[in-house]
């Protein structure tokens, strides 16, 4: 993968983890009060979930291998996921509330003037191998973060107007970290920074070597970290086990310390449906995602162990995108004409009035997703804009649209544009991703009313990347983002002009359109903006400015459709990502299951 | 039996199975392309004679059915209203025998209730009309591209085989290197380096030559065989003693002789390039939606819970069985005939 494409890829991957959202301060002093101090003069923390029995193991699918155990580096979804499991971060985004609650960091203060952020941490805890953990391994962190060599994914992220922040130790336990300008919930952005162990990394980071540590083939004695488990296995190809970590810093309401769970095994199986397959086995305990087919499946089975969980929708929009991008490298001459047919918003509002979405949502996912009109789904109920408006597919409206801009129709019902030539594009997606195939080819039998011929080209994945990202070269594309977080900032990278996924006009050449400036002004004014209500207000005025002017015309959501097998106490799946395991501490096996697995 | 009746049956077989492509357009009730969204999914229409009193009808016919409520590609028949068969219905427009345009119909019912004999796919299509126009890409492409490299072949290898030397050499060798490709990854790496702009019929023809084109080695080698050992026969020596021409020779002496070894090698070959069309469109590398091909109808079954749930999506499959058979027998009547 040449290096551009790795970034945007990168860049998807990491905003998936990067935070959002209005901060619950009632709820911080909540958990403040709940920290307790044991005997050792640990602060734990005290959760509130019900209390379980020790013991069992768990095993989930990964649908790739983790390419690094290396918070730094990592890109990829898998690794994510797998370190997510080793580490913690000083504030975490609780994924049911949606809100941040305290994590390492017990409590926090933020200055009058919302620049400067001070932060108790934990006193007595250790990382996984018995080492304390203090100030000085957050000062190394984030040393290690926003260091230019490191190539972190992280360093963008906690990169606030345009400057690093900065951070210094007012003692032991205490930090403060500052940012060059008010950032609205700032808390956010500490979601999922792992901190690093100083003792086990200093040494490859001074030697400039860090890159290269904690490789998948590094001893599991020489990685430590604060999450729930710890590394003890990996078997490349198969697996790899993580086991309980006995110094956690999490006990339940009894005083027990967390997590319950002796191991955790990640089996690498390639693609959805192995991995529906191997659940249906009985391999695997926990399917994370799943799309409505194998839901179906499933669900029609009616198994007595198996627990089945529809979500609601999920964070993620699919899309039908047009290339609107303005330097094109080597452009031909027909793209550049179809091009002009794309700039015109009555085709694109045309085109969108000709789509039938609720087809859509019924036939490719069972009825298991919602129709939406701008990239904010109902799976985000805080930010979503209810004034937009839910107009009914309409081929008759798109005709008007299409006249009033000047097309016309040729005897057997082509459409022509005013030079006369028929009007036909191709729509470019993944071939291993059914579900987007599914809905080119609904959209080409849609605008066939309408005389638009569509051709359906299904690429290999990377392949689509690449032309949509690198070359430009390609007329339309239907694609799906999906988000880690419900606050605006998580989509900064989209809506900026500038940003590095602007995907209908990438360059980073600025504005190309006022109504492009207007949004790039409003994603800008809501970032510096601290109350929620102003935010709102900024972040409506986006999602309306784009139900208008289409640059990308939205189509469904699809449900989060989760699965587990019965008896997993504290199992409560959520949108936010990682549906399932992001509570992995608390979670035990209940009766017959803990039976079985002995 | 004797040799001209074991050519009759697989002969028979494969006519109607020709005969039932050509004219696509008139057996089959749906246009290919035609989505009827409320019936994805939906399991063969069942053909009825008796109606839900017990009474018997001459006509049988089919009800309309519906989507059960909150049970998604479960269906229920509305017994109300019954729609009996039409033969020689009138339906949507189509190609008679690819040309005369027209819009009769071997069979069908009156809308909204719809037949499929053999199911839906995932946008509703009817899978049996979709079969039928099918076959068109996926026999025509075996055709073609047996003809193509039959063609190919047989040039090579008479040049070759009659004139031997340093040519025999060559193309021999040539020969070789072809046959030691492994075709479907070429085919892979060419389908890659094609234009996105690309309309189905282009990429139907792309494929065929294709095939075509790296096919050719066997026959050739087959060919030369035979004009090596029949240049050297009395007759032809005799001719060449008279002052025939190269040309002469061939023609009317050699030709004769490999004709023969020809038609039997085509009936080894078109199966198997029907089998590599259908093997790329199964891979999605194939003629694009919304044309089917059978490779591409039974490319759903990719999707497992296709694979489990539909099993009428294998009908393609089911066909292809007498097609290869057919192939089989004749080229083996063939060969029996001739040697």
């Amino acid at each position: 993968m040449n290096a551009p494409l790795r970034q945007s890829l990168s860049q998807f991957i990491r905003r998936s983890w990067l935070p959002a959202c209005v901060v619950g301060f009632s709820l911080l002093l909540q958990f403040a009060a709940a920290a307790n101090s044991s005997s050792s003069g640990e602060q734990l923390l005290v959760t509130s979930g019900a209390t379980g029995h020790y013991g069992g193991h768990l095993v989930v699918s990964l649908r790739s291998e983790p390419k690094t155990l290396n918070p730094v580096t990592s890109i990829d979804v898998s690794s994510r996921e797998v370190i997510a499991q080793l580490t913690a971060d000083l504030i975490h985004i609780d994924r049911a509330s949606q809100k941040v609650v305290p994590s390492l960091a017990q409590s926090w203060t933020v200055s009058p003037d919302g620049k400067r952020y001070t932060m108790q941490l934990r006193r007595g805890i250790h990382f996984s191998d018995g080492v304390v953990f203090d100030a000085d391994d957050v000062l190394f962190s984030f040393k290690v973060y926003l260091d230019d060599k490191s190539n972190s994914p992280q360093r963008d992220l906690l990169t606030v107007g345009g400057k690093p922040i900065t951070l210094k130790k007012d003692g032991p336990y205490e930090v403060t970290f500052e940012l060059s300008q008010p950032y609205a919930s700032a808390e956010r952005l500490f979601d999922s920074v792992a901190i690093l162990p100083r003792h086990l990394l200093e040494k490859s980071f001074q030697e400039n070597k860090l890159a290269q540590t904690w490789t998948l083939t590094t001893p599991p004695d020489q990685i430590a970290g604060l999450g729930p488990f710890r590394l003890r296995q990996y078997l490349p190809g198969r697996q790899m086990v993580l086991e309980r970590n006995p110094y956690y810093w999490k006990i339940d309401r009894a005083g027990n310390r967390l997590p319950y769970l002796n191991d955790v095994t990640f089996l690498f199986v390639g693609n959805e449906d192995t991995e529906v397959m191997r659940f249906e086995g009985g391999e695997t305990d926990v399917l994370n995602r799943m799309g409505a087919d194998n839901y179906a499946v499933l669900e029609h089975e009616h198994k007595q162990d198996v627990q089945l969980h529809d979500l609601g929708p999920s964070l993620e929009y699919n899309f039908l995108l047009f290339n609107l991008n303005s330097q094109i490298p080597s452009a031909s001459k027909e793209l550049s004409h179809r091009q002009e047919w794309f700039r015109e918003v009555k085709f694109r509002q045309a085109v969108s009035a000709a789509i039938d979405r609720d087809s859509m949502a019924r036939i490719v996912y069972h009825g298991r997703a919602t129709t939406i009109y701008t990239h904010v789904t109902p799976g985000n109920q805080l930010w979503l804009d209810s004034a937009v408006a839910h107009p009914a597919r309409s081929v008759d409206h798109a005709r008007e649209l299409l006249r009033s801009a000047g097309f016309s129709w040729r005897s057997d019902g082509t459409l022509l544009d005013h030079s006369g030539t028929a009007v036909e594009f191709s729509i470019l997606t993944g071939a291993s991703n059914s579900q987007r195939t599914q809905m080119a080819t609904m959209i080409q039998q849609d605008l066939q009313e309408v005389g638009i011929r569509v051709q359906v080209i299904p690429l290999e994945f990377h392949a689509v990347l690449d032309r949509i990202f690198e070359s430009h070269d390609y007329e339309a594309a239907v694609m799906g983002l999906g988000t880690g977080d419900i606050d605006p900032n998580a989509q900064m990278n989209v809506w900026l002009s500038t940003g590095e996924d602007h995907l209908w006009n990438l360059g980073g050449k600025g504005p190309s359109t006022p109504w492009e400036a207007e949004i790039d002004q409003l994603m800008k004014e809501q970032v510096s903006a601290v109350q929620f209500a102003q935010r709102k207000k900024l972040y409506d005025r986006v999602q309306e400015i784009e139900a208008e002017e289409l640059p990308i015309i939205c189509l469904v959501t699809p449900n989060l459709l989760v699965g587990a097998k019965v008896g997993i106490g504290n199992f409560k799946p959520v949108v936010l990502d990682p549906h399932t395991l992001w509570n992995s501490d608390e979670l035990f096996l209940v009766g017959d299951q803990r039976q079985a697995k002995r | 039996m004797s040799p001209r009746r074991q050519l009759v049956l697989p002969l028979v077989c494969l006519g109607i199975v020709h005969l039932a492509v050509l004219l696509a357009g008139f057996i089959a009730p749906y246009n290919y392309a035609e989505q009827d969204r409320n019936l994805p999914f939906a399991p063969p229409s069942r053909i009825h004679f008796f109606d839900i009193q017990g009474k018997f009808h001459f006509r049988p016919f089919v009800y309309e059915r519906t989507e059960e409520e909150d049970q998604f590609r479960v269906y229920q028949e509305l017994t109300a209203r019954q729609f009996p068969l039409q033969f020689f219905s009138r339906g949507s427009d189509s190609k008679f025998a690819g040309t005369v345009a027209t819009n009769l119909h071997l069979f069908g019912v009156k809308l909204p209730a719809r037949i499929s004999l053999m199911g839906t796919d995932s946008y509703g299509r009817d899978v049996f009309s979709r079969l039928v126009y099918g076959g068109r890409i996926s026999l025509l492409a075996g055709l073609l591209a047996t003809a193509l490299s039959l063609l190919g072949g047989t040039t090579l290898g008479a040049l070759s085989g009659f004139y031997g030397g340093w040519l025999d050499a060559v193309i021999m060798r040539l020969a070789e290197l072809f046959l030691a490709l492994p075709w479907l990854y070429l085919l892979f790496a060419v389908r890659a380096f094609l234009p996105l702009h690309i309309t189905p019929a282009d990429a139907f023809l792309m494929i065929i030559a294709v095939i075509g084109f790296v096919g050719w080695a066997k026959p050739a080698r087959l060919v030369r065989g035979v004009v090596l050992s029949a240049r050297e026969r009395g007759y032809v020596v005799a001719g060449r003693g008279f002052g025939a021409s190269d040309f002469y020779l061939l023609q009317r002496h050699i030709f004769p002789q490999v004709s023969s070894v020809i038609l039997a090698q085509a009936a080894l070959l078109i199966p198997q390039y029907i089998l590599a069309e259908v093997t790329l469109s199964f891979l999605g590398l194939g003629v694009g939606e919304p044309v089917p091909s059978w490779g591409s109808i039974l490319g759903s079954l990719q999707q497992y819970h296709v694979l489990v749930s539909c099993w009428w999506m294998f009908f393609p499959g089911v066909v292809l069985i007498p097609v290869f058979f057919s192939y089989s027998q004749l080229s083996q009547a063939l060969q029996e005939r001739f040697v």
